[in-house]
């Protein structure tokens, strides 16, 4: 009997030991406390910092298997991740959130849009150098995609064991833009160029245009890049719907009832691939350091286009609106307009940087759909 | 025979933002050539 009582609050005390006897299940806890204050208290990402803290301590309690074969986040991330359905879902919520007329009123800024990729190659090199192999490096090159979602499919398709250093990179330096960005933008640009007035023609969009553009970029960007599709396709249905006006309550849905729930799901399971095993390791540590490097250099070659342009354009283009060529929407246009507006109470860059942010965001998954299409002409993906 | 890591990241380089680059310009004058098609008409005026 005596020893029954025993086994019995052996059962109750056999967590305590197993966390004791590991150490790193000790150190993501206080990770995943970590990434809760940062959410909670610092207001960092919290949609997503708090399901990945909290995640991140689940998975981590001893003998809980909560990721083993039929627990509850292993369920989950089968469904969600491992399919690749919930970044592509989270795409659809993010084009019917997404005004594309900034764009489509000046498309040249979409060039820009383009030049904040150019950190995913350079990052995917260093990656290289590093060690990791060929897609691992192609995993960590798309932190500089600046986009968490396009992030998430790359990593779960092609490198799954670094999932959760990625996806915390990924939205980490996403919330760190304001902080990250104007040291960088300063340090490249002269007074002169800060202080650049844009004019701004508010040139009006019609309808039938801003209908058409998910179509034409979809079939367009489709038939370039045929593997990165369900990435452009998503974002483009979301954004179709919202043009279309046709079918508000799907629009509704898609920004905010299935974008919440897929959200929640995904950064559950994001939180859950952080156990101390899989990310107390080396490794992790060099891809926070690329995903840092990544989007320090998406910066600086967004702001040396803009350099460009302002040559070529004798003098008007404030270069920087380049900085915001990356896909944290709209988080970098607003950056740019309080750094301009710092260095000329006249400056008012928003809505250009509008357009550069914009087309930063169509330019990180356009990014992702070509690295995968050349991966597969190359036949190092099927 | 397997591609080495140089030849490989160079590639990606090159073709990625390439074609990163070439894929947005051709889409930046589709827009700019949907624009000029379906340019946002006047709403008439309304009389009275």
């Amino acid at each position: 009997m005596l020893e029954a009582i025993l086994n019995g609050l052996g059962g109750l005390v056999a967590g305590f030991q197993a966390l004791a006897l590991d150490w790193r299940s000790i150190i993501m806890i206080v990770i995943g406390c970590i990434l809760l204050f940062l959410g909670i208290k610092k207001d960092c990402e919290p949609l997503l910092l708090v399901p990945i803290g909290f995640g991140c301590i689940l998975v981590n309690i001893p003998l809980s298997d909560l990721m083993a074969k039929e627990g509850f986040l292993r369920v989950i991330y089968d469904a969600g991740v491992d399919t690749e359905l919930f970044p592509l879902l989270i795409f659809i919520g993010i084009g019917a959130m997404t005004d594309f007329g900034p764009v489509l009123a000046q498309p040249s800024t979409f060039l820009l849009g383009a030049a904040g990729q150019f950190g995913i190659f350079l990052t995917l090199l260093m990656a290289l150098f590093f060690g990791f192999t060929k897609l691992e490096a192609v995993s960590i090159g798309i932190i500089g995609a600046c986009d968490g979602p396009t992030a998430i499919y790359v990593t779960s398709k092609y490198a799954p064991h670094l999932l959760g250093a990625v996806s915390v990179a990924a939205y980490s330096y996403m919330a760190l833009v304001p902080v990250i960005q104007p040291p960088i933008m300063r340090a490249m640009t002269t007074q002169a160029e800060r202080a650049t007035v844009m004019k701004y023609k508010a040139r009006p969009v019609s309808k039938t245009t801003k209908i058409l553009f998910p179509l034409v970029i979809t079939i367009l960007g489709g038939l370039i890049a045929p593997k990165g599709l369900p990435l452009l396709g998503s974002i483009m249905l979301g954004n179709l719907m919202r043009e279309s006006g046709v079918v508000s309550r799907l629009t509704k849905a898609s920004e905010n009832e299935i974008a919440n729930v897929v959200t929640l799901f995904l950064g559950l399971c994001i939180g859950a691939t952080m156990s101390g095993a899989a990310f107390l390791r080396p490794q992790t540590l060099i891809v926070l350091g690329l995903g840092f490097v990544a989007i320090c250099l998406d910066t600086v070659c967004g702001i040396l286009f803009a350099k460009g342009m302002r040559v070529l354009s004798g003098g008007k283009i404030n270069p920087l609106i380049g900085a915001a060529g990356i896909s944290a929407f709209p988080m970098a246009a607003r950056v740019v307009q309080r750094e301009g507006i710092k260095y000329n109470k006249k400056s008012y860059l928003l809505m250009h940087a509008m357009g550069a942010n914009a087309g930063g965001q169509v330019g990180s998954v356009i990014a992702a759909a070509v690295m995968l299409s050349v991966l597969a002409g190359m036949g190092i993906i099927s | 025979m397997e591609m080495d890591n140089t030849t490989f990241g160079l590639t990606m380089l090159i073709c990625g933002m390439g074609g990163t680059l070439l894929t947005l310009w051709i889409m930046s004058l589709v827009m700019t050539a949907l624009g000029r098609l379906f340019p946002e008409k006047a709403e008439p005026k309304k009389e009275g």
